[in-house]
């Protein structure tokens, strides 16, 4: 098939950006998207033109390397599908396809469609953790955690950190990846001695960061490659209330 | 070159225990005078960096990744062994000692797997307080399944992403001791080259990926824990940005490489659609668990999968090693997929694949029980090919997976240079021929964890090395060459992508060093090889600068060493003339197409020496001793 692509590109952070026009032709739908944009970029390779840069790596659908906006949605439209996992087949000839990167102001483009989501790490430095240091700890089966306790919490780790919470929601809030990780500990009993200072922390420092509150549009679970539920910013928020009167 | 594995001395059960007594300690308050740099986040690299922060010592750590948490640790699906025995069938550290010897064709070294077996629990009780949600029984108690290569359950899983759980339980770790300030952690560096002063690693030159700038890291120790190379056959199941570079760069500044020819074809895998395709997917090998692997017994079979009657189709693996079955190991599996393709009995479009179905289990145990077990494999199965396993068999093939060859170590862990150390996957240590399904997690935690922590305060404290900084002339020059490199893939304007070279290289490689090998095509493939470089460096194209973020260049920069890196693979498969676990040489097998190894001749591990591009490597052996394993013909049947 043939397409139609018009893909933001920016040399680096300092410059401006637009949106430039490219077609591509030879498509065949067993290709994933981003082998399409292999094959764009190997055409513009040969005609000396830079390839556009995109974030990916382990193209599996787990790293959560990739992030692109298709034609205004975070890893298009494909529901829990990474955009790595999309394949042409869902695309047609002649499509025009609009893609730009992940926007938020916590996530400045480094270049092209890849931004820098650094910010994602500094939450998880003021909190994303269980202190436990190497060795001294108790053997694996001494604290016997239920069976749906601990596939609640395997719901909310299976996070990939990607960001396409962030930039489908207006307010570019990052409450979703809190709430995940946030979760996950709290429905563990391991989690327990650190809940309250865990979520005030990670909480505080996404602020910091600049991202924006919840209004609940729940966006974020809609495109949420990993299906984690909004149940999460529910329990976040009531962990958060609970440790804000009483530490 | 000296190759002393400084195996210690006693029983093979208290050699370990022995080893941490003898070895000399830093005392708390010095620890913080020490440094230490590790390169690479992925469960070997984060988990040592985050360990040996806690401990005092100063650590910067490298990831060439935006963030440490997407190393390719990540994409581990099936598992993690541990020698629990929790389930109550067997298990021992003994036992998971023996597997793992049995398992590699007896081309490991005993003293270290021992204790790869020893801290496995270790490793699982830390993932737990970790936070790691691992499966778990009604009772609460944590819940195993089997793997290929065991007649135990000894595999710890986290849904189909124990990877993923168990490098977050690392990273998580890391990114603690780096919110406390005690680790230094840049992401989008790319290490480009290692710097010896007087004979000792002291450092690494790195380029920032976003802004191209070129610069050192100086410390007392270095660590490369920089994953595999199976990327050299272009299409594998690695990340695309996994690449031998670092571990190169060693070798060329005269680290051993050990037996780069032994790397692992995993049998489970999508096959391979077409040329546009960029890498292949592996299912886990998990579904073996319940999935039947079968060819049908017809030639040129045109039938659709499920209108083949059951006495038309040859379950091929239950067929030729019935104690087994469909959990053989990998090596074995994928030779039994390849032979039967051989055989003009493949399936699918390309004739390149084999079922894997998993219609018995689900009239057994239901679909919702499968789908709890496999649910999210069964959907990426399906969001790749467009077909439903639930109502057509699954389509698998071998593909490139994981290289059990790397930097020589002895048991600290230590390469032939003082100073540079190499964990998980980069060093060769533990799998010998083969690794077994769920061991690769265990040994990048093992090694991160628990032994270089303590191996690593042994050296500072008896290296006594004078301390540098990067304003030292070897960093200089190691700067300067850097950056001409770099200069000479800039120029490179010829009428190719690296990407086209690249797949090229792929291809030679899986056709002449891939699951099975022969002495010609070995040779064929040490002429091929030099012409395909001397293409790149004529005829390549690279554009862009080199200020600016270029993945271009990235990518040029990492196929340049895999065409270096290729021919030292042949040259090792060339000089291996027997066929031991994922090294089988054609001429090599007994008469019904077993592996035959050679243990008088080949005991021993290949570790070779830089002579210079395109020259012969030099061999260097370490003989590998058994006083606790007895050497038998591996079987499965």
């Amino acid at each position: 098939m043939k397409l139609k692509l018009h893909i933001w590109r920016q040399k680096n952070a300092r410059d401006k950006g637009k949106m430039v026009t490219y077609e591509v032709d030879g498509i065949i739908s067993d290709m994933s998207f981003l082998e399409m944009l292999d094959v764009l970029n190997e055409k513009l390779i040969l005609n000396s033109e830079e390839p556009v840069a995109f974030d990916h790596d382990c193209r599996e659908g787990i790293c959560g390397a990739c992030s692109l906006t298709i034609n205004g949605i975070p890893h298009g439209p494909e529901k829990e599908t990474t955009i790595c996992q999309l394949h042409m087949r869902h695309f047609k000839d002649g499509d025009e396809i609009y893609i730009e990167p992940f926007r938020a102001r916590a996530f400045p483009v480094i270049r092209d469609l890849v931004t820098d989501r650094s910010a994602f790490d500094r939450i998880m430095q003021a909190g994303g953790f269980v202190s436990a240091r190497t060795g001294g700890v108790p053997d694996a089966n001494a604290i016997p955690i239920s069976k749906k306790e601990a596939d609640l919490a395997m719901d909310n780790a299976a996070c990939i950190g990607c960001g396409a919470c962030v930039a489908s929601c207006k307010n570019a809030s990052a409450m979703l990846f809190v709430a995940a990780k946030v979760s996950q500990y709290a429905h563990l009993p391991q989690g327990q001695p650190e809940r309250k200072r865990r979520v005030l922390n990670m909480v505080a420092q996404m602020d910091k960061e600049g991202f924006g509150g919840c209004t609940n549009q729940y966006e974020c679970e809609a495109v949420c490659p990993k299906g984690i539920s909004v149940a999460s910013i529910a329990l976040m928020n009531r962990d958060f209330f609970k440790a804000s009167v009483t530490e | 070159m000296n190759l002393d594995p400084k195996i210690p001395s006693g029983p093979l059960a208290e050699k370990w225990d022995n080893h941490r007594f003898e070895m000399k300690l830093v005392n708390p308050a010095n620890k913080r005078k020490y440094s230490a740099i590790v390169v690479g986040t992925g469960l070997a690299g984060a988990s040592a960096a985050a360990t040996m922060a806690e401990l005092g010592y100063q650590v910067t750590a490298l990831c060439y990744n935006d963030s440490a948490r997407r190393a390719h640790s990540i994409a581990a699906q099936g598992g993690i062994n541990a020698a629990k025995n929790y389930p109550n069938d067997g298990d021992s550290v003994y036992r998971l000692f023996y597997d793992t010897v049995k398992g590699g064709d007896y081309r490991s070294r005993e003293a270290n797997v021992y204790r790869l077996a020893q801290v496995s629990n270790n490793i699982i009780d830390q993932c737990v307080a970790q936070g790691v949600p691992f499966a778990r029984e009604y009772g609460g108690y944590l819940d195993n399944r089997s793997f290929g290569g065991a007649q135990v359950s000894r595999t710890f899983y986290a849904r189909g992403q124990t990877g993923q759980q168990l490098l977050l339980g690392a990273y998580s770790a890391l990114m603690r001791q780096v919110g406390l300030g005690t680790v230094d952690l840049h992401t989008r560096h790319e290490m480009m080259d290692i710097v010896l002063i007087d004979g000792h690693a002291r450092g690494v030159v790195v380029r920032d990926m976003v802004t191209g700038e070129v610069q050192s890291f100086a410390a007392d120790a270095v660590i490369l824990a920089t994953g595999g190379y199976s990327n050299v056959f272009f299409l594998s199941t690695n990340a695309i940005a996994c690449n031998v570079t670092a571990a190169y760069r060693a070798y060329k500044k005269g680290a051993a490489f050990a037996n780069p020819c032994y790397t692992q074809i995993h049998p489970t895998c999508i096959p391979v659609s077409g040329d546009h395709q960029s890498k292949l997917t592996l299912m886990s090998e998990s579904l073996r668990n319940d999935g039947r692997i079968w060819v049908p017994k017809a030639k040129d079979e045109k039938r659709a999968p499920n209108d083949i009657p059951e006495d038309e189709r040859d379950y091929y693996l239950e067929r030729k090693y019935p104690s087994f079955g469909n959990l053989s190991p990998r090596d074995i599996s994928s030779r039994s997929a390849k032979e039967a393709c051989d055989d003009g009995r493949g399936v699918g479009p390309t004739g390149y694949g084999v079922y894997l179905d998993f219609k018995d289990a689900i009239n057994r145990l239901g679909k919702s029980t499968i789908e709890a077990r496999y649910g999210n494999l069964f959907q990426m199965y399906e969001r790749i090919t467009g077909e439903d396993p639930y109502q057509v068999p699954m389509r698998i093939y071998p593909a490139a997976h994981y290289t059990m060859g790397g930097l020589w170590v002895d048991y600290n862990l230590q390469s032939t240079i003082p100073g540079l150390h190499v964990l998980g996957e980069a060093n060769f240590s533990d799998h010998g021929a083969n690794r077994l399904g769920a061991s690769a997690l265990m040994q990048g935690l093992a090694d991160g964890y628990f032994v270089i922590p303590y191996t690593i305060g042994n050296y500072f404290a008896t290296a006594k090395t004078e301390k540098v900084t990067t304003e030292h002339p070897e960093f200089k020059r190691a700067e300067e060459e850097v950056r001409g490199r770099i200069d000479s893939l800039l120029a490179l304007d010829g009428s190719r992508t690296v990407v086209s070279i690249h797949r090229e290289l792929g291809k030679i490689m899986w056709d002449y060093c891939g699951m099975a090998r022969n002495e010609q095509g070995l040779k064929k493939a040490l002429e091929l090889i030099p012409e395909l470089r001397q293409e790149f460096w004529e005829n390549a194209k690279v554009v862009g600068d080199g200020e600016n973020l270029n993945s271009a260049l990235e990518r040029a920069g990492r196929v340049a060493d895999f065409l270096e890196f290729a021919e030292l693979m042949c040259h090792d498969a060339l000089n291996r003339n027997e066929s031991c676990g994922g090294h089988f040489r054609e001429e090599y097998q007994t008469e019904d197409g077993e592996a035959k190894r050679n243990d008088e001749d080949y005991t021993y591990v290949a570790a070779w020496e830089y002579k210079g591009v395109g020259n012969e490597p030099v061999l260097h052996r370490e003989p590998l001793e058994f006083e606790n394993v007895q050497l038998q013909t591996r079987s499965y049947k």
